[in-house]
């Protein structure tokens, strides 16, 4: 057995402004997550087989008996798959927080000379990165069942902005779920029991004119509608409204309220 | 070292730790100095864990102070962290990754740089026999392998002081020994260890200092050897064929005699140096005649130190009494 030379630890740290190490501690955290996604086959399924599945069903079982008025329902559809499966790939962070920190490596990350959040940002951009992959898949297989977006370049990029900022917005809320939550099989329901509804009761599927009145009400007024709705007038123009504003503050409000509540109870649990 | 004032790695005064009215800790007190392992011994739920969170800052106290490599573990907490290692009771892995990723992972993490990081992670492989396997992934690895990664992980960045919680528990006695020999190994480069176990073999093989702790208090303390000694000296016990003969040795050892029984025909005396001790009665009871039936040497193990303690053993039965209480 050779033996190690021991020198002291803090002499090897090179100097960095704070910062620069959060975003470097932030960075490996990331890579770690996203390593899971191509090495989970649970992940990789979630990515790329299950937003095609729904396209399918949606466009071809429901879609002949849904009245969508002037657009084709291809065209009406889209808008409303890629939400849902931006929402179901954010929702990742509540499973793999769970199972961190069922596994005890959290611990291990508390331990270090690092600012444990920096595993929060990880899951968080590892979710972001599975939603580019995501969004990317949902197109084309969008494009292939009919969907003809009427778009420029920069509707197309108000719709990746939004996205964007949307996915952060559920993945804040995810991070607080799965901080929560006891075990990993409640962090797996979590995605069925909220995300689930927020899309059905939306107008992801079929427009809410046709709803209860409650229903219509909650419909109507909840964010994913109004991410939806301006996802919509952007790509195939439908009639605009001011469904794009008040989307962006629903999604800049969930973040700056969750963001720092996950932080602390990232702190405060175990402790 | 940063604090050259002392040599003292870890000190602990007077920590309480409670959860609601349950009293986790309920004021511990103990040193190690450096280059020493020290053993924390004691049932499950006895409070072991709760004391190495709380030194590793995962924890905080609701009393007390504790000290690690010279810094306060409330008010120095990244200090403190900069300077020890951790294993946890359960292997803190990442199953996705390779063994060789979870080392770079951790090595990168403790701002070691990408070179080093590299260089001391080989190192530690061949160190732990972990090369072959480096490049599999964790979820294929047999349990002592990932307790060797485990290790390997906390002592990337070559800290003065560290944690081991239960380092043994769940693996099978092969992997048991390598583990202890790499501990041992440890200690020979100048490592701080603590480490809890409930097993007193564990701790009479590899601790300098043990620390026996029952119900959240230290209920006794010093090395393996000074703790038996406690208990009572090692002494031979001598079964003979008949009366005459038990007669003839009580009168053949005399003041030595440290208890005897008659209607067994046993007789106990006092060593101090126990196989030699031995050949010595052997032949002096050959001389004299004396047939026996039975002649053997008696210590006083670490599982006598407990149950003379604590009037209960570690045992099963101690683990039940304390479940409620194993989580925390």
């Amino acid at each position: 057995m050779t033996t190690l030379a021991i020198e002291s630890n803090i002499q090897t740290q090179q100097r960095k402004p704070k910062i620069l190490w959060y975003v470097s501690d932030a960075w490996i955290m990331t890579q770690r997550s996203v390593r899971h996604i191509t090495r989970s086959m649970d992940q990789l399924m979630s990515v790329a087989m299950f937003p095609i599945m729904f396209m399918l069903l949606n466009r071809y079982v429901l879609g002949g008996a849904i009245d969508t008025g002037d657009i084709s329902y291809a065209n009406y559809l889209f808008a409303g798959i890629f939400v849902q499966t931006l929402a179901f790939g954010a929702n990742y962070t509540t499973i793999n927080l769970a199972v961190d920190l069922q596994q005890g490596i959290v611990d291990r990350f508390r331990s270090l000379p690092m600012n444990p959040s920096a595993l929060l940002v990880g899951h968080i951009t590892a979710d972001l990165i599975r939603n580019a992959i995501s969004g990317v898949i949902i197109i084309l297989a969008g494009l292939l069942v009919g969907f003809r977006p009427t778009a420029g370049l920069i509707e197309w990029l108000y719709v990746i902005g939004l996205a964007l900022i949307f996915s952060l917005a559920i993945s804040c809320l995810s991070a607080i779920l799965g901080l929560v939550v006891k075990s990993l099989e409640a962090a797996q329901w979590t995605g069925f029991v909220v995300i689930f509804p927020l899309t059905f009761i939306s107008s992801a599927f079929v427009p809410t004119q046709t709803m209860p009145t409650v229903l219509r009400a909650f419909a109507e007024n909840q964010p994913l509608t109004h991410v939806m709705n301006a996802m919509r007038t952007w790509l195939v123009g439908t009639p605009s409204d001011n469904s794009a504003w008040i989307a962006l503050a629903w999604c800049l409000g969930i973040i700056i309220i969750s963001l720092p509540i996950a932080a602390w109870l990232f702190r405060v649990r175990g402790k | 070292m940063l604090n050259t004032s002392t040599d003292r790695a870890i000190a602990v005064k007077d920590l309480k730790k409670s959860y609601g009215k349950l009293k986790v800790l309920d004021g511990i007190d103990f040193e190690v100095h450096r280059g020493e392992i020290l053993a924390l011994l004691g049932p499950n739920g006895a409070g072991k864990t709760t004391i190495v969170r709380i030194l590793s800052t995962l924890l905080s106290q609701d009393e007390g102070t504790a000290t690690v490599n010279g810094f306060d573990v409330r008010r120095e907490p990244g200090a403190v962290r900069s300077s020890i290692g951790l294993t946890g009771q359960y292997a803190a892995v990442d199953e996705y990754l390779t063994g060789r990723e979870n080392l770079e992972m951790i090595g990168l993490l403790y701002r070691l740089g990408e070179q080093e990081t590299k260089n001391r992670s080989q190192k530690l492989l061949e160190r732990l026999d972990l090369v072959e396997p480096s490049n599999r992934r964790v979820k294929t690895y047999s349990g002592g392998m990932r307790r060797r990664i485990d290790l390997a992980m906390s002592l990337i960045a070559s800290p003065s002081i560290l944690f081991l919680d239960e380092p043994t528990t769940g693996l099978d006695p092969h992997s048991r020994i390598t583990m202890w020999e790499i501990i041992k190994g440890l200690a020979a480069t100048n490592v701080t260890v603590l480490l809890t176990t409930q097993y007193m073999e564990e701790a009479d093989r590899l601790a300098d200092k043990i620390i026996v702790i029952d119900k959240g208090s230290v209920i006794a303390q010093g090395t393996p050897t000074e703790l038996k000694a406690s208990i009572g000296p090692d002494h031979l016990e001598i079964i003979v064929k008949d009366d005459d003969d038990f007669l003839n040795t009580l009168k053949l050892f005399e003041t030595d005699v440290l208890q005897n029984d008659p209607k067994r025909r046993s007789l106990s005396i006092i060593t101090k140096n126990g196989t030699a001790d031995l050949k010595k009665v052997l032949s002096m009871l050959e001389e004299s005649k004396i047939i026996i039936d039975s002649l053997s040497l008696h210590r006083p193990t670490l599982d006598d130190v407990f149950l003379a303690l604590t009037g209960h053993s570690t045992s099963v039965e101690a683990e039940r009494q304390t479940n409620a209480s194993t989580t925390l």
